[in-house]
């Protein structure tokens, strides 16, 4: 039977695993953390549905619990040897795992909000981050500021650390701009009448039902949405929070109080991303995600055989998509180790940065 | 009288030079500004002149600051200068002892050993022989280091050697053609009359032994003078232009003419003063991320032959380092803004908030801090500020506290000198409104420009500075931690105001300070200088990331600088925290 390691134990890593064992392989699923289920664990609620994270996550864990797939917690890889067709990995707990595959599922970290020292994050008590305002709501409290005052205005900051030039990472993030549509309708559903403005470069509603939570929340929800960057945050006495943004629509500058100001921040590559690169010697594409094979016809595919890739670590995405992506990656990994012939079709290398200024 | 025929490519080379430098210099000595004119001719009466004639053996002879940048291209610069420079003195000399009068032809010491063999006549002949052969050879090594200089450059320090125009060209192979020139045809005449000293003497015997010097002789003093010719012809239209012009700069500077807000004969002067050694290249950040020929040296030569481009003006980081480090004291930074000027670009801003701006009441206190822009853009600087001005007693006047109105500076840059005037005016006038008595900015940019144009009337200090001050008066005391720190000098307040010392003496009281490769004068840029508008912003990341890798080399527990951008821009690439000064004050008080 031929083995299989899978590195991270977020969506992308548990769904890929559980197909993988389902194929018939043994399969060793690595995660850092003490729990599966990645960045999704620290996640309420998921748009456009509502439907409770851990619902999926439930969902993902029945699958790895039915294959019996090999699950090492609070493990890191610390070495890996590569012999001809089979990799050799270490394990911080000293296990030796010899494999005929390699899934990396590494993920995305979230942008540290704090380099954008302009909006406060970490200075001024009332700013905090989108995945700091889902920890509010799964663990049941009251949105308040820190003096305990319920907010009646809530600001949204669109494309924190997503396509920003200076930040150093110009590629759009996805899944922001739907999140915050999507925290702006809970943040009413909670407190009805606080005002809450999103101030956006643009909303891109892609994903299918996106748009009519955009309208939800315009219609039902009377969210405001001011086309417009924030360009600074100042903290007044009382706490509250002086924006200023210009309203690019209306061509007018514009100053703004609220009592809570919440950025939703892009997601960049992880550690983990940059440690397996390190480690197996792998090319990194310009925005710092893994670089794959081919940008249409291989993304699973990395530029060693046998090691492949799922999920969030080769660029941000939804959870529908990681899931999808997770599962074709199974697939090509089943489709490399039986011999087919299909693993040994080849594109023509393609220049990924073209597209970049260079001089 | 000496005469042959073949003096004449010399003797009109050397008038047609004489004559083209006479002109220009007349013309720029009537455009320079009255005032600066006066300052000139005074100058001549003053210690300046002496300065001068110190300055000119320092620099245009014995190049010392070229040596600092690397030895062998000191070396070689020096040979050439203060080598011809001594061949030209003792063959006067020699001629004068010669002939036993004073004034002779002005070719007589060029030609001298064609037309004089007969050298035991007078006293110390032999030591003239010896010494003049002596000064060739240290020339003729000088030719070759210059030649394998060109193929080898890193030999000599530099990475990087300026492209040549075809005035270069010519007139760098007839300097390379002069000294073997000379000494073949000075050989050739040993040879036949069996005299010459250790090196054309002995060289002439051995020529003579192989070689038709009757026939060969002539021919090589005249392509000796021709080589003469071009290169006197070609110099005032060549790089070797600096030779002469450098001279009359010296001297202006040390009148105490500085490079003012507009172009004038002065700045001819500096701008015809440039050598392009091309030391400028490699201290430039740009060259290491870019293929653009942008440096000072490309920019001053687009200005001498007319054909400089807006890319070129607007593509620079003023940093400073070109100047820091050019042999010659050109001011390009400085002269690269007053192009700016130029091309002034009315973009159709308004800046009528500036004029509506209702000033902050006076306040009966001393000292006004103005945070500025960009300090408001990093909240933790201002924040740190007001928490060490709290604690230690301060009564302050928070000028900008609801909003800044622009210092002007980034406007200057950007050319726009017209619509920063009108900013100016308005600051100024707010400032002047507080009636406070010192002014503290956290921006080392307003800084600058307070200090250069705003004529304010009151003290301007850095927050370091003022941070200083507080710690030496015991207004705030400092413990000192084991943390280890790398401190990053900003462009505009190391280079720009000069100002070292403060910044660090802080971050002693507070722990470690380590060294940097290069730091203070020499220090880098961080990459995001308000002043580019050209390069692309992950080229800039390239300048920030290698500066970095700079800074940290030597891990130290934070990096500590003194300038917001800098601190916003250092923060998105380093891996350890980024502080500002205030901030490493406030922490530790």
């Amino acid at each position: 039977m031929k083995n299989i390691v899978v590195i991270g134990g977020g969506i992308a890593g548990m769904e890929a695993s559980a197909f993988l064992a389902a194929k018939g392989y043994s399969v060793d699923l690595i995660e850092k953390n003490d729990t599966l289920g990645g960045r999704l664990a620290n996640w309420d609620r998921l748009f456009p549905t509502m439907r409770r994270g851990s619902e999926v996550t439930e969902f993902l864990a029945e699958g790895v619990m039915q294959e019996a797939v090999k699950v090492h917690l609070s493990a890191d890889i610390v070495r890996v040897e590569r012999h001809h067709d089979t990799f050799l990995l270490v394990t911080t707990q000293g296990n030796e795992l010899h494999c005929d595959a390699i899934l990396l599922a590494t993920g995305y970290d979230l942008f540290d909000a704090r380099r954008k020292e302009e909006y406060g994050y970490g200075i001024y008590d009332n700013v905090i981050t989108s995945a700091d305002l889902e920890q509010i709501f799964s663990s049941g409290r009251d949105i308040l500021t820190q003096k305990g005052k319920k907010p009646s205005r809530v600001g949204f900051v669109h494309c924190v650390g997503s396509r920003d030039e200076k930040a150093g990472h110009t590629y759009c993030s996805k899944v922001c701009c739907v999140t915050g549509v999507k925290q702006a309708i809970e943040v009413k559903q909670q407190i009805p009448d606080a005002e809450i403005f999103n101030f956006y470069m643009d909303l891109r509603m892609y994903g299918m039902h996106f748009e009519a939570l955009y309208k939800k929340a315009q219609e039902d929800f009377n969210v405001q949405f001011v086309r417009g960057r924030l360009s600074e945050a100042a903290e007044n006495l009382d706490g509250s929070l002086a924006l200023k943004v210009e309203d690019t629509l209306a061509g007018r500058p514009m100053k703004i109080n609220v009592d809570l100001l919440v950025l939703l921040v892009g997601c960049t590559p992880s550690e983990g991303t940059r440690k397996m690169a390190s480690l197996l010697g792998l090319k990194l594409g310009f925005n710092g995600f893994f670089k794959t094979t081919d940008q249409h016809t291989m993304t699973n595919y990395s530029d060693i055989p046998g090691v492949f890739f799922a999920g969030t670590c080769i660029g941000p995405n939804t959870i529908t998509n990681a899931i999808t992506d997770a599962r074709a990656a199974a697939t090509a990994i089943d489709i490399y180790l039986s011999g087919n012939q299909l693993a040994n079709r080849k594109m023509k290398p393609h220049e990924e940065f073209w597209l970049y200024p260079s001089h | 009288m000496n005469y042959n025929h073949f003096v004449i490519p010399f003797a009109a080379g050397a008038l047609i030079l004489f004559a083209i430098l006479v002109a220009r210099y007349a013309y720029w000595i009537v455009q320079m500004p009255r005032s600066d004119r006066r300052k000139a001719w005074t100058g001549f009466f003053r210690p300046a002149f002496f300065r001068s004639l110190w300055e000119v053996f320092r620099e245009s002879l014995i190049h010392k600051k070229v040596f600092r940048v690397n030895a062998m291209l000191g070396w070689m610069h020096m040979s050439f200068a203060f080598g011809w420079f001594l061949l030209i003195i003792f063959g006067t000399i020699e001629t004068k002892f010669h002939k036993h009068k004073v004034f002779n032809m002005p070719y007589d010491p060029i030609f001298l050993r064609y037309f004089e063999h007969d050298e035991k006549q007078f006293f110390f002949s032999q030591g003239f022989s010896f010494v003049m052969d002596f000064l060739l050879l240290i020339l003729l090594a000088a030719t070759f280091l210059a030649i394998f200089k060109r193929i080898r450059s890193r030999f000599f320090g530099m990475k990087r050697t300026t492209r040549l125009i075809l005035g270069d060209r010519i007139a760098l192979y007839s300097l390379w053609s002069v000294f073997p020139l000379r000494f073949l045809a000075e050989s050739f005449t040993s040879g036949l009359h069996h005299n010459g000293g250790f090196l054309t003497g002995t060289a002439g015997i051995a020529f003579s032994s192989f070689l038709p010097l009757q026939q060969l002789e002539l021919p090589a003093w005249w392509a000796y003078s021709s080589a003469l010719f071009v290169f006197f012809v070609f110099l005032p239209f060549s790089r070797y232009n600096h030779i002469p012009t450098e001279l009359f700069l010296i001297f202006l500077r040390n009148c105490g003419i500085k490079t003012s807000g507009r172009f004038s004969g002065f700045t001819e002067f500096e701008i015809y003063s440039c050598s392009r050694c091309g030391i400028c290249i490699d201290k430039c950040q740009l060259a290491e991320v870019r293929p653009q020929q942008t440096q000072a040296v490309y920019f001053l030569q687009q200005i001498r032959r007319n054909i400089l481009q807006p890319q070129t003006t607007f593509n620079c980081l003023q940093c400073g380092r070109c100047t820091e480090f050019c042999p010659v004291g050109i001011k390009a930074d400085t002269l690269r803004s007053i192009k700016r000027t130029d091309y002034s670009l009315e973009y159709g801003f308004s800046y009528k908030y500036a004029e509506e701006k209702i000033p902050p009441p006076a306040l009966p206190v001393d000292v006004g801090y103005f945070a500025g822009c960009m300090t408001h853009l990093t909240p933790s600087i201002k924040i740190a500020m007001e928490n060490i001005m709290k604690k230690a007693g301060v009564r302050y006047h928070f000028i900008d506290r609801d909003g800044t109105v622009c210092c002007g500076r980034p406007l200057s840059l950007s050319g726009n000198e017209r619509q920063a005037r009108l900013l100016m005016r308005e600051n100024k006038y707010i400032i002047r409104n507080s009636g406070i008595k010192t002014l503290v900015t956290s921006c080392p940019i307003c800084l600058r420009v307070f200090r250069e144009s705003y004529d304010l009337g009151i003290e301007v200090l850095h927050h370091s500075q003022y941070l200083l001050r507080l710690a030496e008066e015991g207004k705030i005391s400092l413990k000192p931690t084991d943390a280890v720190f790398a401190y990053h000098d900003p462009c505009d307040l190391g280079r720009g105001l000069k100002i070292y010392e403060e910044p660090r003496m802080l971050i002693a009281r507070c722990g470690e300070l380590l060294h940097t490769q290069q730091e203070k004068n020499e220090a880098l840029c961080c990459g995001n200088s308000l002043a580019d508008f050209v390069t692309p912003e992950p080229r800039k990341q390239e300048m920030r990331d290698h500066t970095l890798q700079e800074l940290l080399l030597n891990n130290p527990d934070a990096l500590i600088t003194a300038c917001p951008l800098c601190k916003k821009s250092l923060t998105y690439g380093s891996n350890v925290p980024v502080k500002d000064i205030a901030e490493l004050v406030a922490e530790n008080q």
